[in-house]
């Protein structure tokens, strides 16, 4: 902090607390209007909700009041300790996530020296809540649609954490501020000013980021733990009102926090060129913003092009494709790394 | 090969012995598992009773019912004008090519024909009817797998197809356009040009479908080897339209069938595909919607001109006997039995629908495939529910 602001413990604490409130609501709305609502509507030849606001801006905050109003309902048959626990677990990770994005040199909750290790490690902790809603429904389609999930989100985890070794062996630290300042103030081909991108050494490590992202994410391709037109919704088939938005909320949430770290770790962060300092936190957020927005889209134009995997495919393609192409990576990554 | 000694047949009995021990205590009670009668896979509610070992289907048994309307029944209390108003409703999708086996049911028993110019005409609907019906399925086997947006497009160009059957007929869906000896009205002005240009957006959205699905890799690993019918099999079951020449029958009711309809004026081509898998299902439907874009634009360019109706009493009496006529709908072969005993309605109608031959051949289909190909065999075989409950 300057030298002008001394809060206290407490205090910037209950800041910090603010602001990833504001921060996950705001970017499931960002994400679901610019991409569900409209991105998905023009690439299907159709205007998508345009009612509800000006272009329909204000649809989601109508959705979001319907589903406050709408009965708490428990299946008969559930857990319902369990069952009520599960989406809170869920968003639970989703926010933990927002704590080690740097958005500015200093606007980071909390600067971990394990910051992309912390961050992969919560996004899992999402599969307990996942396996909880499976388990306390009292469904059969939500059991299968839960342990689908519980095995894509496993095997995919792997491909995900070593794509992103690569990364850490380049910039020589897990925590991601100072995986930004390595791009800052890296080179290409000696040229300096502009920094070097991590996507363009570890462009191999990005591809196999994004397809990881989107396994445990659960997009199509792979979404087959939601599978609509078979497991109707998955685990989240009997979950109503707030409790299926915090569902909803921590699937785009979370997208929102992939994206960010996407963008972290390949596109430079907030680091824009020529732009340091104070100049640098204000501007970062901003500039942070705009790659993520890159990132989602690229995230969200496979989701609305692509059918989905079955389950014994999805597994052979992480397993036999997705993680020997990693550890390639990660050897050429590391011998380069040595020898340059 | 040396001959098997008494002790190594007992050692191998044994063995099997030993083994079947082994697989009955290893072997679990299975979860059944309802799919349907309301699940997103059936499009109506078609309910499927499956049996499954982990995601492994070992026993399934399609249930249906749920939406029978009656219709055989209730052809027995109506006038044979009034019956075309039913039998629109048993493919929905597709309807007018529901009307017309009925009606040509009644006038073989009539011994009336309609003249050429309402034979070309009912040629054109009935094919607009299966471009109505069969687009919505190739954007509809993108969504049970996974894609969304095929669909869209598919409700965006078949859209075209309906409002023109709509100028022409006055209904989208149900179009009640069929007479016995004729049709309803001739066609509007300045139709076949519009409708021409229609076509030319469904070519262009098969083209569309064959890059966005049929190129598509995961579309393949889904769809290629999934639910394999070998012709014999199909034969068996009863299955028709293009679900049997998917599996490499070539057999077309339009072409071997001795229909008085237009089919036989134009020059067009009956597809098989020797795989009889998912995928062939999905191609031979889709070079079946390109097909029918040339039969309506030849009919088009050689429509008779002439009277629309044949001359038929004001009061329609149908003289007793029998008769069955069946074409090659949408879904596959359609046909009607006709029992007539001289009086304003049918004695006895028995109404052969697709649909409903086509999926009894789930419980043989279904063994030993996992849950995310059942939805893929369903879709690839592509029912519709009124078809199969009528």
């Amino acid at each position: 902090m300057t030298a002008a602001l001394h809060l206290a413990y407490w205090q910037t604490t209950t800041i910090k607390v603010v602001v990833i409130m504001g921060v996950v609501p705001t970017a499931t709305i960002v994400v679901v209007y610019t991409f569900m609502f409209k991105m998905m509507a023009h690439m299907q030849s159709r205007l998508g909700p345009m009612e509800a606001g000006p272009h329909g801006l204000l649809q989601l905050i109508a959705d979001a009041g319907k589903f406050l109003q709408k009965e708490d309902v428990f299946p008969e048959r559930s857990d319902r300790a369990v069952f009520a626990l599960a989406p809170i677990v869920v968003l639970v990770s989703t926010f933990l996530l927002y704590v080690v994005i740097p958005a500015g040199p200093r606007l980071i909750l909390s600067n971990l020296d394990t910051g992309i290790f912390f961050a992969l490690a919560v996004s899992s902790l999402s599969v307990l809540g996942v396996l909880m809603a499976g388990w306390a429904s009292a469904n059969k389609y939500s059991l299968i649609g839960a342990l689908r999930a519980a095995g894509q989100l496993i095997a995919y985890e792997l491909p995900l954490v070593l794509g992103v070794v690569g990364v850490v062996i380049q910039a020589g630290t897990m925590s991601l501020q100072g995986i930004v300042n390595a791009q800052a103030h890296g080179a290409i081909f000696g040229f300096k000013t502009l920094g070097e991108p991590f996507i363009l050494p570890q462009f191999l490590g990005f591809l196999l980021f994004v397809v990881g992202a989107q396994a445990e994410l659960t997009q199509t391709p792979f979404d087959m733990p939601l599978a609509e037109s078979e497991l109707v919704a998955g685990y989240v088939v009997e979950y109503t009102g707030f409790r299926f938005l915090f569902f909803y909320m921590a699937e785009f949430a979370t997208a929102f926090a992939f994206a960010a770290i996407g963008a972290t770790l390949f596109l430079g962060g907030w680091y824009v060129p020529g732009v340091h300092g104070t100049a640098a936190d204000v501007l970062g957020p901003f500039v942070l913003g705009t790659k993520i927005m890159l990132v989602s889209f690229l995230i969200f134009w496979f989701r609305f092009t692509y059918p989905r995997f079955r389950e014994d495919q999805l597994q052979a393609v992480a397993w036999k494709y997705l993680i020997p192409l990693t550890l390639v990576n990660i050897v050429v990554t590391g011998v380069l790394k040595v020898v340059v | 090969m040396a001959a098997v000694t008494e002790y190594q047949k007992a050692a191998y009995i044994a063995g099997q012995a030993a083994d079947a021990r082994v697989n009955i205590e290893l072997e679990a009670e299975g979860m059944t598992l309802n799919i349907g009668p309301q699940h997103p896979a059936t499009h109506g509610t078609l309910r499927i009773v499956v049996r499954l070992d982990g995601e492994q289907v070992i026993w399934a048994e399609p249930v249906c019912g749920y939406m029978h309307r009656g219709y055989e029944k209730l052809s027995e209390v109506r006038t044979y004008p009034q019956i075309t108003t039913l039998v629109n409703r048993i493919d929905w999708l597709g309807s007018f090519a529901n009307e017309v086996p009925f009606i040509l049911a009644a006038e073989k028993l009539m011994g009336v024909e309609a003249p050429p110019r309402a034979q070309w005409i009912r040629t054109i609907l009935f094919e607009m009817g299966r471009l109505g019906n069969i687009t919505l399925f190739l954007g509809e086997m993108g969504v049970q797998l996974g894609a969304l947006t095929p669909v869209f497009y598919a409700f965006r160009d078949r859209e075209h197809v309906l409002n023109l059957i709509e100028a022409a007929t006055g209904g989208r869906f149900h179009p009640n356009y069929d007479r016995i000896g004729g049709l309803k009205e001739d066609l509007p002005k300045g139709w076949g040009t519009e409708v021409k240009g229609a076509m030319t957006r469904v070519r262009g959205f098969c083209d569309e479908m064959e890059e966005l699905l049929l190129g598509n890799e995961i579309f393949e690993t889904r769809s290629r080897g999934i639910g394999v019918i070998p012709a014999a099999m199909a034969a068996e079951y009863g299955l028709s339209g293009a679900n049997i020449r998917a599996s490499g029958v070539d057999w077309d009711i339009r072409r071997d069938g001795d229909s008085p309809l237009a089919w036989k004026h134009c020059d067009w081509k009956v597809w098989t595909h020797p795989d009889g898998d998912s995928f062939a299902r999905y191609w031979v439907r889709l070079q079946e919607v390109r097909e029918a874009t040339r039969i309506i634009d030849q009919l088009l360019d050689g429509l008779p001109s002439g009277p629309i109706q044949a001359k038929v009493p004001r009061i329609i009496k149908v003289p007793a006997g029998e008769a069955w006529v069946h074409t090659d709908n949408p879904l596959g072969e359609m046909g009607y039995y006709v029992v007539s005993k001289g009086g304003l309605g049918p004695f006895r109608t028995k109404i052969r629908t697709p649909s409903f031959s086509n999926i009894s051949i789930l419980p043989w289909l279904l063994k030993g495939v996992y849950v995310p190909d059942v939805i893929t065999i369903l879709s690839s075989l592509y029912f519709i529910l009124g078809d199969i409950d009528r």
